[in-house]
């Protein structure tokens, strides 16, 4: 029998065919039109009926007023309705487990490792409670104490909180520290602005102006830095802080910026370390050597914890010495073998999240780096970056794309590029390069606004996806866009293999047709005449 | 830099040195090193970092965790009555099998393509909690209970162009912290009292109180102390006679029993939704919902997400997208409504599933059994000698306060012997509310059998024998 290359007929002109993708769609009813009067998803204790004789109708006790007049209009299913429709909704998400998620740039989309979701899910942590004894507690209160050591040493701070809910909670909670540092100085009232970048989260500028700062918003300059010109217009004695990112989400590294934490501090300002996204620098610098006061990392970017929708999350915030009396309260304290949380910090902003944030994350975030070591670290670190500068190559490589800034420049961990070109020349804009991508089982995303670099797309491959991967999804888009050039129609009119085709965006505009609950588009659309709201 | 152990790390596929040399080759690097070469040497870190030695099987890693982890005693393995905020209710099995699901573990930002499933749900958790609430407009879940009374209070102040904020003097301590932290510089909140012998809101300072420079009047209900505000409509009233913002912290499960705020005449309604099919998780199980009716001026204002349903090309076919994203800081950075970002979403998901199993009877249910069980414990425990149930004539939901001062010992002395009978008592209000003495706040809910009170008041009448 003659031999056949079989993985060869998987391949067109020397390269591998591109995967034919189609999403699930179950076409699935909202849940209250798959409703059934009298279905029951699961039943809850009864009340013995010793006791409930004993107590008697305590509904009776419940003035007229405060009695809910008719149950909540939930929808009425089986129990195994429920599992069916939300197991069908769950096939029409595009988990990072399942596609090469190198298109949420500056978000960090690694593997998020099974064994570390098994450990967060186990027993000893799920059931306890935020306020037992300490006692009784010891596990995880260590598990907190040795996770704050290993981001201590990665950072070079003193001391960290793992409270705030995620990024922005930890920033927020950074600039209350910022502002308690000032207060205790005399400050507060003098240094009412805070500095920051616009290649920086959008969090930084808003949670500034949240707790009643004026922003200043640094641009960059012709090569890309933020403009440190622009930085010495802005210090006076009214900063309170800089909030900054570097790299920035251009991914390309401020040598300088150890200038700018010297200016501000000239000036009497802090500086505050976005490290949200320290993936690409772990081990090869840190806020320490920069001279930074304070920093956040995102516990599910660089540390792995899964992304889980938009939270849970963990922002750990860290600071030097001086300004640990501000951390929010509870801190863990290690006396001898025992762990005890400390309340007692009279100078603190107080609580900045409930409890101790979310500590399942904390537990899959020190497993992971428990898995990698020092070592391990620092090939995340250096992997990560030779992803993305393969990556980068690969990319320019394709017709109508460009790395705005710093060209010829080695990036870390992400690029922001441009289809400037591209659109100028086909009409085709980067969002519906995006939308098309998703017909080929790729995520794709293109930037925060405002769009600084025109066309925006934001690539990160992070130090979890292969060079087939990464070849994979250059092949996805140099064939979009192709497409672009010679049938720009099959682009616009995307998506063509996903669960749902293009939705009409005005309602989401008009507070006429907005419909944010079923009850609301019932109404609205349906014309149904309801009572109260 | 000291030697490094060659190691091909399973979560890095390109570890394997030949790969890695490969590419390097084909961007024509000679090492990794060259790709920093912006980071300037005094930035550099000295050596190698100071870090435990890793545990590269997964086997030793988990022994290592496990044995940790092995250290904590927890609720299920005692007999626990804490609540404050975070409570011990039955999570069902589905909850856990659909959040664990790797489609929505480990998805994050996806448009409303490639990530249908999760604007659909998330969209049915607003719609569900809509029905609950009754009103028209609920956030995709901000951190939690906490943040979600902070930001409705920033809410209130927008709208009314105020910066003054009257809140229940029994709020617990942490939201009142997280209250007073996120309003600087320029919100005022002044706490009023409560009356000792229900629990309410003191009517009488809240009047004399009140001006045009009021924003908005918080208060939860039930409250932290356990009682029900049977005042509500009362306080709704005041604060709209002010022109002011009336905002209600709900528990969400008291909601198969208790009327719904905006039917008293609350305008924004927020809260944890923890108890809809989230386990304890030493509170990492909190998620924050606010909710108003759809106003523009008020839907304006919210700086979460708002997932909303609309028409595709396709008839009959459901999408999604955001709503009126221009007010976010996602769009306008600082111009937008405080900030959004990661959250909690997750956890909204999971209360989608929990309520979609409930139904209405379901919530009926529960709602009534945990206040039925709630009632007999606090009647039981008012019969211990020296130990006295003060508001035990008030309407209580599933936490109500218990008073020692009559039997000589303090909370901490009670709680360490309630430990040592593997119970874990109420936590201790005597540092937070000095004025209630040596008082605890006991939480009983839909978990707990009659034996299991009934073993309680048996464990506490030892301690204080």
């Amino acid at each position: 029998m003659a031999q056949r290359d079989i993985t060869r007929e998987r391949y067109t002109d020397g390269k591998p065919n591109l995967r034919r993708y189609h999403q699930a769609k179950w076409d699935e009813p909202v849940i209250f039109e798959l409703s059934v009067p009298g279905q029951r998803g699961i039943l809850v204790p009864e009340v013995e009926p010793d006791l409930r004789a004993e107590v008697g109708d305590v509904l009776a006790d419940i003035p007229s007023g405060m009695r809910r007049q008719a149950p909540p209009a939930l929808p009425e299913l089986s129990q195994v309705a429920v599992v069916r429709h939300y197991m069908r909704l769950s096939q029409e998400n595009l988990g990072a487990d399942l596609n090469v998620d190198i298109g949420q740039g500056t978000c960090t989309m690694k593997h998020n490792p099974k064994v570390n979701d098994q450990l967060a899910a186990s027993p000893k942590l799920s059931d306890l409670h935020p306020s037992q004894d300490d006692a009784t507690v010891q596990g995880i209160l260590e598990i907190m104490y040795r996770f704050e050591q290993i981001l201590k040493e990665i950072s070079g701070l003193d001391r960290f909180s793992l409270q705030p809910g995620a990024g922005s909670a930890a920033i927020y909670a950074n600039v209350s520290i910022i502002r308690a540092y000032h207060k205790a100085r005399g400050e507060a009232d003098q240094r009412d602005e805070i500095i920051t970048t616009i290649f920086s989260h959008p969090s930084n500028a808003a949670c500034a102006k949240t707790a009643g700062y004026k922003v200043i918003t640094l641009y960059p300059d012709a090569d890309g830095y933020p403009d440190f010109e622009a930085l010495e217009a802005a210090v006076s004695e009214r900063t309170a802080a800089i909030l900054i990112t570097n790299p920035e989400d251009t991914g390309i590294f401020n040598p300088r910026i150890a200038d700018f934490v010297d200016l501000v501090h000239e000036a009497g300002g802090l500086c505050s370390y976005d490290q949200a996204n320290a993936n690409g620098i772990l081990g090869i610098t840190r806020a320490r050597e920069a001279n930074f006061d304070l920093c956040h990392f995102n516990l599910h970017k660089t540390f792995s914890t899964p992304h889980a929708c938009g939270g849970p999350a963990v922002g750990a915030t860290g600071v030097r010495n001086e300004l640990a009396k501000y951390l929010p309260v509870p801190v863990v304290e290690r006396d001898g073998d025992h762990f005890h949380l400390d309340y007692d910090r009279p100078d603190s902003v107080g609580k900045v999240g409930s409890f101790h944030g979310v500590p399942a994350n904390v537990v899959r975030a020190y497993a992971w780096a428990m898995s990698m070591g020092a070592d391990g670290l620092r090939e995340v670190a250096e992997i990560a970056v030779l992803n993305n500068n393969y990556l980068l190559a690969k990319m320019l490589e394709i017709p109508g794309l460009s790395a705005p800034y710093a060209e010829g420049k080695r990036r870390i961990e992400q690029v922001r590029y441009s289809w400037e070109k591209l659109a100028e020349e086909t009409g085709v804009h980067s969002e519906e390069l995006g939308i098309r991508a998703a017909d080929f089982g790729l995520h794709y995303w293109t930037s925060h606004h405002p769009f600084v670099v025109p066309e925006p797309c934001t690539l990160e491959p992070t130090e979890s996806y292969s060079k087939a991967d990464l070849d994979e999804y250059v092949a996805v888009l140099a064939h979009v866009v192709d497409e672009a050039r010679n049938d720009p129609d099959k682009v616009k009119t995307a998506p063509h293999n996903c669960t749902v085709h293009t939705i009409e965006h005005a309602p989401f505009d008009d507070p006429g047709q907005w419909a944010v609950t079923w009850r609301a588009y019932r109404r609205k659309v349906g014309g149904e005449e309801q009572e109260g709201t | 830099m000291s030697e490094r152990k060659p190691v091909v790390y399973p979560y890095i596929p390109n570890s394997v040195p030949e790969v890695k040399e490969q590419m390097l080759r084909e961007v024509g690097a000679s090492s990794t090193e060259e790709f920093y070469e912006d980071v300037p040497e005094a930035l550099r870190v000295k050596g190698r970092m100071n870090l435990p030695e890793p545990l590269l099987s997964e086997r030793a890693l988990r022994r290592h965790v496990e044995g940790l982890l092995a250290k904590n005693s927890t609720a299920g393995e005692n007999l626990s009555f804490l609540g404050g905020g975070c409570y011990q209710h039955h999570v069902p099995a589905v909850c856990d099998e659909i959040n664990s699901r790797s489609e929505f573990l480990t998805a994050y930002a996806g448009e409303p393509y490639d990530d249908h499933g999760r604007f659909q749900v998330l969209f049915e958790y607003a719609s569900m909690m809509g029905e609950l609430l009754n009103m028209d407009v609920v956030n995709v879940p901000t951190y939690d209970g906490l943040q979600a009374a902070a930001t409705s209070i920033r809410m209130a102040c927008r709208l009314t162009g105020r910066q003054q904020a009257l809140v229940a003097r029994n709020l617990g301590w942490e939201k009142l912290s997280k209250i007073r932290d996120y309003c600087k510089p320029d919100i005022e909140i002044r706490p009023i009292g409560y009356e000792a012998d229900s629990g309410g809101l003191d009517l009488d300072e809240l009047d004399a109180v009140i001006s045009p420079h009021t924003a908005a009047v918080y208060f939860d209900n039930p409250t932290y102390l356990g009682s029900i505000e049977v005042n509500g409509a009362r306080i709704a009233e005041i604060a709209h006679a002010h022109d002011a913002v009336c905002v209600v912290g709900a528990d969400p499960l008291s909601l198969g029993i208790l009327t719904p705020p905006v039917e008293y005449g609350a305008d924004i309604v927020c809260g944890d939704i923890q108890p809809l099919g989230m386990h304890t998780q030493f509170g990492g199980g909190q998620a924050g919902y606010i909710a108003t009716r759809d106003e523009e001026a008020y839907v304006m204002e919210f700086p979460s997400r708002l997932f909303g349903i609309a028409p595709t090309k396709v008839p009959g076919e459901y999408g999604f997208g955001d709503v009126a994203y221009e007010r976010t800081s996602f769009a306008v950075r600082e111009e937008g409504k405080e900030w959004v970002g990661t959250a909690a979403a997750l956890w909204g998901i999971t209360a989608a599933v929990y309520l979609a199993l409930m139904g209405p009877q379901g919530m009926v249910d529960i709602s009534e059994g945990i206040m039925t069980r709630a009632r007999y414990a606090m009647a039981r425990l008012g019969e211990i000698p020296g130990v006295r149930v003060p508001l035990a004539a008030a309407p209580h939901f599933k936490e109500f306060f218990v008073n020692f001062d009559d039997t000589g010992k303090s909370v901490a002395e009670i709680n360490q012997g309630l430990l040592r009978q593997q119970i874990f008592g109420g936590a201790d209000l005597s540092k937070q509310f000095a004025e209630l003495g040596q008082s605890a706040l006991y939480c009983v809910t839909e978990v707990h059998t009659k034996a299991d009170i009934d073993h309680l008041v048996d464990a506490i009448g030892k301690e204080v024998a």
